[in-house]
Order: structure tokens, then C-alpha cells, then sequence
């Protein structure tokens, strides 16, 4: 069965523009990013950031203005090219799993299967069934199965056909907020060990950084980042990404020789290009502490339990606000109202010019 | 709620009547009825039947496909405009295309003209012209439930079909079709009513059937069993029809949420506009063409001097009688209602159905129950009478329009219940109780917190019953009192004797209260 080694094939995009008609914001604005063969990619973005569009044209269920889409090594989208959507090769799993509701699961795996060879559709069908974790459920209907089951479900009849490409529209986002990172886990397995391209789009950072080999931050139509997970965390291009991607605290700060001053302490200046008078440096809460300090100029405004942590709003001198989280482990809470002293134990931080949109 | 559950169980009674009837036995009707026309009568009900479902459900279904999934020019304005047929009565459209197109009519008379005397031309009043005039006014109730069915789910179907290697086809035929055909089974369940129930049009194309045979009974032989013994054969046809689709659906469910992105498929250029071309003519031939053949044979008639005198009698009477049906079917809805509303009880909810079972019997079957059940009271009231006074009563309840006021009310109570029940719906329950808490008892929450917040969807249900009983002609031609004479019976009569002209008029009249009052009601219920 030479079906089951198929390795992934490259997805690529260029000059991606799409306008919807009555649209004052074009949805995408000159995108363009590449995905290895086998890799998984997760187009991560606020709701309106046009990743669905994104996804939905490398489907072909959109048309873009202008731009290319590349499939394998075959143009499927472009100036002289428009495939159609089923002629491209791809799997697709929706946002709601979007079964056939009077087709048993073996019967929505095998729909796409139409004009195989019986024993290929039988082979494909043990294969996926298999991958899935599915075999006892092949024979009931879609609302006789749990939310996650739909989901393996949807993933085991996009993947059956051996196309080598899934595009995943939000999968998780039906699913209990619980199981919701299990599943993420089994989707991932399941797509590395077949060796699939797989493009994900989702909104929740956490599922992103722990699904993907490397992620694309999308805002209002464009590309801001693509990195891995680690470098988008770490060292986001611009405060929107970083604040996108986990809390973040911007505090002010000025530049004298290469000292960067703030409130909560001086910062060594990680950049060297020129960047204007005002800056900020962003921290996560994680990267800030907060003790109790009689002489302290920063107040505590609210103390809360999050379980593993605690999370402190501190009031500075200035006014600003800053968000502080504290492993709960030996931690003694501190009340509302209290003085305390903010430090951070990071010496580079990332600074950022401070006069943004 | 005990008015609710008396309400349900008057309502009932004459369809109760129709099936004792078939009890009392007279094997003489039914050896001459089934000697002579019942096998022919049935055969004619069955095929009439298949090809009106055939014809309409391909209309329905296919216009609702295209309008529904895919993109075309004009496809906003179709989705309303391919809905106005609604608002002709069947028979009105079946005598414009009778008119038009039999043998003494003008497009015959004129291709005789051009092609010779000789020339052969399909017989209009023929099995074929039936199913056509019916398949064309009756599709809208199949459009209008595939169309919601296929813009729910329709799209979305096709692109998980796309990104499975499929087609648009095999997504129709595979997966829209089976998925939306609950809703399209409920708008061919609503066609065969309509079709059952039809009396004006089968008798306009001299096409006889169950219905008619009713007619001709009750009037022909007199014979009140005999009619309601064809009714009950009428109605079991009717409720055969809605069992077997229940049977057919079994463990797959066809209704799952999804709220997914989809956008209308973009067709070719050529298919586009051959997409535009259909819905045109048939906006065309089912509603443009017989309103303008209307205005004209009117303006004719209004020249020759052959608009019926009592036109503004009749047109008095229609009025009187369609909004008098409407204040008390729209006032026994908002009981029955409510009463579902305050109380759970199982009488209750085993009765309502029975209360809005007249929706899916055909006219004629609800005229004989009612005259039935009328004929019974009047001869006890009589016997009353007789044994106390000694005087001989007449027909009292018969001769009078009570008994119209009635039958109405069974045949149709369904359409203003379906609006209040929304209304009442969309009104939370906390309300109510708020209302009890601070001591109201339920009859003050209805008048007082209910009725104003009702206003609107009372004022649709009247609407729509006026709608639906100035069309009506069964009813009406049954047991309407002596002399009694509406704009239906106006347009039956002049169209039994073939004049096309003189019944113009009053469809047109009919035609345009329909269209006005339907455009209000979906003004209504936009704002």
C-alpha cells in the first residue's frame, strides 16, 4: 500500500489580496508564507484577523483578488490557475466537525474514498480508522458521538484520501475547554505520524505554541510574525504580537548611554539601532516580582488565586498598572492595599518604541 | 386551560363525525359508488396526486438549490419573488391558463391562424394541464422549507464534499438532498393537502376527483353518509401521506448545529444567466402572466358592461364573513395558546393536536363534519322543541352563517395558532411569573402583560386567516346559507360556465388582497 507513505507536500502562498465586496479593510493584504512537507503550521490570529480567509482560499473556497497558492509542486491559484476546490488535494476539517449527519462514520470516511479501488478504500479506511482511534465507532452516526469523537471522526475522513494536506479551521474550538489540550495532542499525533502538512487556525496562543512546529501571527489582514513557537513568545516583533501571545506589562522607560530606566529598576538595552526618545519595555507578569515594602512606592490593588499562582495588579508611583504573577509554592499572599517593591530578575528585556498606534 | 381543552375538543367534533359516519352502514352507496366512479375516482386522486408532488417537488427543490447555494444575477430579488405565487389562488391561475390556452382561446385560436385548422394542439384540460397549473402554484411550499434547509446547511455540505474530492452534484445528491429532505418531505406534505383539498381548480379543468365527488353527492344525491364515506377515504389518503415519511427516516438524524462560514458557490458566466432565465420564466408563467391576463380580461369586462352587479355585495360579504373568521379563530388561538403556555397537563397536549388537525383535512371532508354534526343538533334542538311545545322548527343552525364561521375556524385555526404560539414564545416566562408574584391571576396576565406584547403577532394571524378564507372554496360552496354569495362562489360560478371574462373581476380582487396583505405581513414582521 503505497498510499500510507505518502509524505506531506509543501503548501505556499504569495502576494495573498482578498477584499470583501462592501469591505472598508481589505481581509488580506499582500500574505505570503511557506509550509515544509510534514510540518505543521498554525495561522494564529484575533477573530477578523483573516486567517479563516486565508485558509478558506488555500481550499479554494474563496477566490483571491490577486496572489498565488501553491499545492505540491502545482500551482492551484494564480493568474492563469484556479483549481477547483476539489481538485486540489486536500483535506479539510471544519470548525464543527461538519460530519454528514445521515452517514454513519464509516460512511462519511469512505464518501471521499468515491472512485478508489475497493481494496484501496478498504486499506485507506483500516488505516485511518486505526490512526484515529476509531474502530469501534465506525458504524454510529455523528450525533451519537462525543465532540471529541466528531473530531478524530473529521480528521480521519480528510486524511483518508492520502492527500498529505490538512487545513484545520479552528477543530478545538467546539470541544470542552478540559479536554481541549488532549485533543490538541492526539490531533498532532495523529498528523506526525503520517507525516502530514497540516496548517491550523485558532485564536487561543496556548493551543498555537502547542500544536505547531511554526506559527504565523496574523493581524488585520496581514502577517506580523512567522517563527517558532519559542521566538514568537520570546521575542515577538512588535508589542501587538507580544501581547497577543501571553499577558504583557509595557512600562516606560528612557535611554541614557545604554541603560534602559524604569520604574521597577534600570535594564540593559538589548538593541542597538537608534529608536527615538520614548521607549517601553515589555514584561511578562511571570518575569516580575512583588514584595512587601513599608518603604515601597507601588500599592497592591488586587491580590488573586489562580491555583498554581498568584496574580497581583500593582499600582506604581506613576499611576501605571502592572500585572505580577507569583508561583503560589511558599508564597505568602499579600493583602489588597499593601506597599510593596516590583523587581524583575530579567536583564534584557525586550524595548519597544513607546509611541504605537 | 379548561376553555383551551373545550376549544380543542369542539374543533374536533365534526372530523370525529366524518369517521362515525362511515360506521353507519349503507353497502347500497358504497356497492353503487364502487360499481361506478370510486376505482376511477381514486386512480384520478393518486396520479393527480404523484405528478402534482413530482412537478412541484422538482420546482421547489431545484429552484431553492440554486437560489439558496450558489450565485447569480438577480438571486436576492428571486429569493422573495419566487414566493409571490403563493398569493394566487390555484384556481385563479388554472382558469387564466384554461382561458389562454384551450381551444377557442387566443393563443390556439392564433396558431391556427398562422398554421392552419388542421393543426394538433395538447388538450388543456387534461391530466397534463392539471399537474402543470398545480406544480406551479403549489412549489412555493416546497421552496420555502428546502431553501431554509439548503441556506442552513447547504453551502457548508458542499465545501466538506470539495475538500473531499466531490463534486457540487454528488454534494446535492449525496448529502443536501438526504439531509434537507425532512423539510422537503414537510413542503410535499403541505402540496398534497393543497392537492387533496383542492376543489376549484380539478373542477375548472373538468378533472374529477375526491373532492368533487364530495360535491356532487352532497348535491347530486343528497346523500350526507355517502359524502362523508368518500371524505373518509380522502383523509386516509392525507394521513397515509404524513405516516410514511416518519417510518422512512429511522436512526439518522438530519439536524446537527453548525454555524460554520460558508459563501454561495459562483456559477460560470452562461450558467449564471441560464440560472437567472429560469427563475424569470417561472415568476413569469406562475404569477406576472396571470395577474396581467387578470387586469386585462378585468378591463374588459368593466367595458362590456359585464362586471357583476352584486359585485359590491359580494365583495361586502367576503369581507364580513373573512374577518369575522379572522377575530375568532385569532381570539381561539390565543386560548389554546396560552392554555399550553400555563399548564403542562396531558390532557392538553394529547387534545391540541386534534384542535389543529383541520390544517391537514381537505375542505370538503371539514364541510361535511360540520354539516354533519350541525344536522344533529338541529334535529334535537327540533325534537326539544316539538316534544315541549309542539311547535316544528327549521333548520335553524344549517341556514345560518354560523355554521361557514365554524368550519373556517377548524379548517385553518393551525394558521393563527403557529403565529400567537411564536409570539407568545418569543415573550419569557419570568414575565408571567413576576406577574403571578405580585398576585395576578392568569386571565389579568393575559389581558394586561400577554395582549399588548401580542399585538403584533395577533394582528399577523388575522391577517393571514383573511387571507386563507377569502380563497377558500370548498368550505364556502358547501355550506355556505342559502344566497350567501362570496367572490370564491362568484369565480366558481362564472368559471363552470366557461366565462373567463366575467370572473376576472373577482380574482383580481382576491389577487391583490392576497399580495397586499401577504407584503404586510413580511413588512411586520421585518420591523
Amino acid at each position: 500500500m503505497k498510499l500510507r507513505d505518502t509524505l506531506g507536500r509543501r503548501v505556499a502562498v504569495q502576494g495573498i489580496h482578498k477584499r470583501f465586496a462592501g469591505a472598508g479593510r481589505a481581509a488580506l493584504d499582500d500574505v505570503s508564507l511557506s509550509v515544509a512537507p510534514g510540518s505543521i503550521f498554525a495561522l494564529l490570529g484575533p477573530s477578523g484577523s483573516g486567517k479563516t480567509t486565508l485558509l478558506r482560499i488555500i481550499a479554494g473556497f474563496e477566490t483571491p483578488d490577486a496572489g498565488t497558492v501553491i499545492i505540491g509542486d502545482r500551482v492551484v491559484c494564480g493568474p492563469s490557475a484556479r483549481v477547483a476546490p476539489e481538485k486540489r488535494g486536500i483535506g479539510f476539517v471544519f470548525q464543527h466537525a461538519a460530519l454528514f449527519p445521515h452517514l454513519t462514520v464509516r460512511e462519511n470516511i469512505l464518501f471521499g474514498m468515491h472512485g478508489f479501488p475497493k481494496p484501496t478504500q478498504k486499506a485507506a479506511l483500516a488505516h485511518v480508522t486505526e490512526l484515529c482511534a476509531l474502530p469501534a465507532l465506525l458504524d454510529r452516526y455523528p450525533h451519537e458521538l462525543s465532540g471529541g469523537e466528531q473530531q478524530r471522526a473529521a480528521m480521519a475522513r480528510a486524511m483518508a484520501r492520502g492527500n498529505g494536506v490538512v487545513l484545520l479551521d479552528e477543530p478545538m474550538s467546539s470541544i470542552d475547554a478540559s479536554l481541549r489540550a488532549e485533543m490538541g495532542a492526539e490531533l498532532r499525533t495523529i498528523l506526525r505520524e503520517s507525516g502530514t502538512t497540516a496548517i491550523l487556525v485558532t485564536h487561543d496562543q496556548a493551543e498555537a505554541l502547542a500544536f505547531a512546529d511554526v506559527v504565523g501571527v496574523m493581524r488585520e489582514g496581514r502577517i506580523e510574525q512567522i517563527d517558532t513557537p519559542q521566538n514568537v513568545y520570546v521575542s515577538p516583533v512588535n508589542p501587538a504580537v507580544g501581547s497577543f501571545l501571553g499577558a504583557a506589562n509595557f512600562v516606560p522607560a528612557t535611554l541614557s548611554a545604554d541603560e534602559l530606566r524604569t520604574e521597577i529598576g534600570c535594564f540593559i538595552c538589548a538593541r542597538m539601532q537608534p529608536m527615538g526618545e520614548r521607549l517601553e519595555v515589555m514584561l511578562r507578569p511571570n518575569e516580575l516580582a512583588v514584595a512587601r515594602d513599608d518603604g515601597g512606592s507601588a500599592f497592591i490593588d488586587d491580590t488573586r488565586f489562580t491555583g498554581a499562582t498568584w496574580l497581583y495588579t500593582v499600582r506604581l508611583a506613576s499611576g501605571n498598572i502592572v500585572r505580577c504573577e507569583m508561583p503560589a509554592p511558599g508564597h505568602a499572599p499579600i493583602e489588597p492595599g499593601a506597599r510593596v517593591r516590583v523587581s524583575s530578575s530579567v536583564s534584557r528585556p525586550l524595548v519597544f518604541p513607546a509611541d504605537r498606534d | 386551560m379548561v376553555a383551551a381543552a373545550l376549544l380543542a375538543i369542539i374543533v374536533a367534533l365534526p372530523i370525529v363525525a366524518v369517521i362515525i359516519s362511515v360506521f353507519e352502514a349503507r353497502a347500497d352507496v358504497w356497492v353503487h359508488l364502487a360499481e361506478t366512479r370510486l376505482l376511477a375516482l381514486s386512480w384520478n386522486t393518486i396520479r393527480l396526486l404523484a405528478g402534482v408532488l413530482v412537478g412541484a417537488g422538482v420546482l421547489g427543490v431545484g429552484l431553492a438549490w440554486l437560489v439558496a447555494v450558489h450565485r447569480f444575477p438577480g438571486r436576492r430579488f428571486f429569493q422573495v419573488a419566487l414566493v409571490l405565487p403563493m398569493a394566487v389562488p390555484a384556481y385563479v391561475v388554472a382558469f387564466v391558463m384554461v382561458g389562454l390556452l384551450d381551444f377557442a382561446g387566443p393563443v390556439q385560436t392564433w396558431l391556427r391562424g398562422v398554421f392552419g385548422p388542421n393543426l394538433w394542439l395538447p388538450e388543456i384540460r387534461s391530466y397534463g394541464g392539471v399537474v402543470i397549473a398545480m406544480s406551479l402554484v403549489f412549489y412555493p411550499y416546497v421552496f420555502l422549507l428546502a431553501r431554509a434547509a439548503f441556506a442552513e446547511r447547504g453551502a457548508s455540505m458542499v465545501e466538506a464534499a470539495r475538500s473531499l474530492g466531490r463534486g457540487p452534484g454528488a454534494a446535492f445528491w449525496r448529502l443536501a438532498l438526504p439531509i434537507a429532505r425532512p423539510a422537503i418531505a414537510g413542503g410535499l406534505g403541505l402540496v398534497a393537502m393543497e392537492t387533496l383539498g383542492d376543489f376549484g381548480t380539478v373542477s375548472i379543468f373538468n378533472y374529477d376527483t375526491f373532492t368533487t365527488a364530495v360535491y356532487r353527492v352532497w348535491f347530486g344525491m343528497f346523500d350526507r353518509v355517502a359524502a362523508g364515506q368518500i371524505a373518509i377515504a380522502l383523509m386516509l389518503f392525507a394521513f397515509l401521506l404524513i405516516g410514511g415519511e416518519r417510518l422512512a427516516r429511522g436512526r439518522a438524524r438530519y439536524t446537527v448545529p453548525d454555524v460554520a462560514r460558508s459563501s454561495p458557490i459562483p456559477l460560470s458566466r452562461g450558467r449564471a444567466w441560464l440560472a437567472t432565465a429560469a427563475c424569470t420564466l417561472v415568476v413569469l408563467i406562475a404569477f406576472v402572466v396571470p395577474a396581467a391576463v387578470l387586469v386585462k380580461w378585468s378591463m374588459r369586462a368593466w367595458q362590456l358592461g359585464h362586471v357583476a352587479q352584486t359585485y359590491p355585495q359580494l365583495v361586502r360579504n367576503t369581507a364580513f364573513i373573512a374577518m369575522f373568521a379572522a377575530v375568532i379563530a385569532s381570539f381561539c388561538a390565543l386560548v389554546l395558546a396560552y392554555g399550553s403556555r400555563v399548564s403542562d397537563s396531558r390532557a392538553l397536549r394529547a387534545l391540541r393536536p386534534a384542535a389543529l388537525l383541520g390544517y391537514a383535512v381537505p375542505g370538503s371532508v371539514i364541510a361535511v363534519g360540520v354539516l354533519l354534526v350541525l344536522t344533529w343538533l338541529d334535529n334535537g334542538l327540533n325534537n326539544v322543541f316539538k316534544s315541549l311545545f309542539g311547535i316544528e322548527l327549521p333548520m335553524l343552525l344549517i341556514a345560518s352563517a354560523g355554521g361557514l364561521l365554524f368550519a373556517y375556524l377548524i379548517r385553518f385555526l393551525a394558521v393563527p395558532f403557529q403565529s400567537v404560539q411564536a409570539g407568545l414564545g418569543r415573550i419569557p416566562k419570568s414575565l408571567d411569573e413576576s406577574a403571578r408574584s405580585v398576585g395576578a391571576s392568569t386571565s389579568r396576565v393575559l389581558t394586561r402583560i400577554h395582549a399588548p406584547l401580542l399585538r403584533g403577532s395577533l394582528a399577523t394571524a388575522m391577517i393571514l386567516m383573511i387571507v386563507e378564507v377569502v380563497k377558500e372554496m370548498p368550505v364556502t360552496m358547501l355550506i355556505r346559507p342559502f344566497g350567501f354569495e362570496t367572490l370564491a362562489v362568484e369565480i366558481w360560478q362564472r368559471t363552470s360556465d366557461g366565462m373567463w371574462i366575467e370572473a376576472a373581476p373577482p380574482s383580481l380582487t382576491i389577487l391583490a388582497c392576497g399580495t397586499v396583505l401577504v407584503a404586510l405581513v413580511t413588512r411586520m414582521q421585518k420591523s
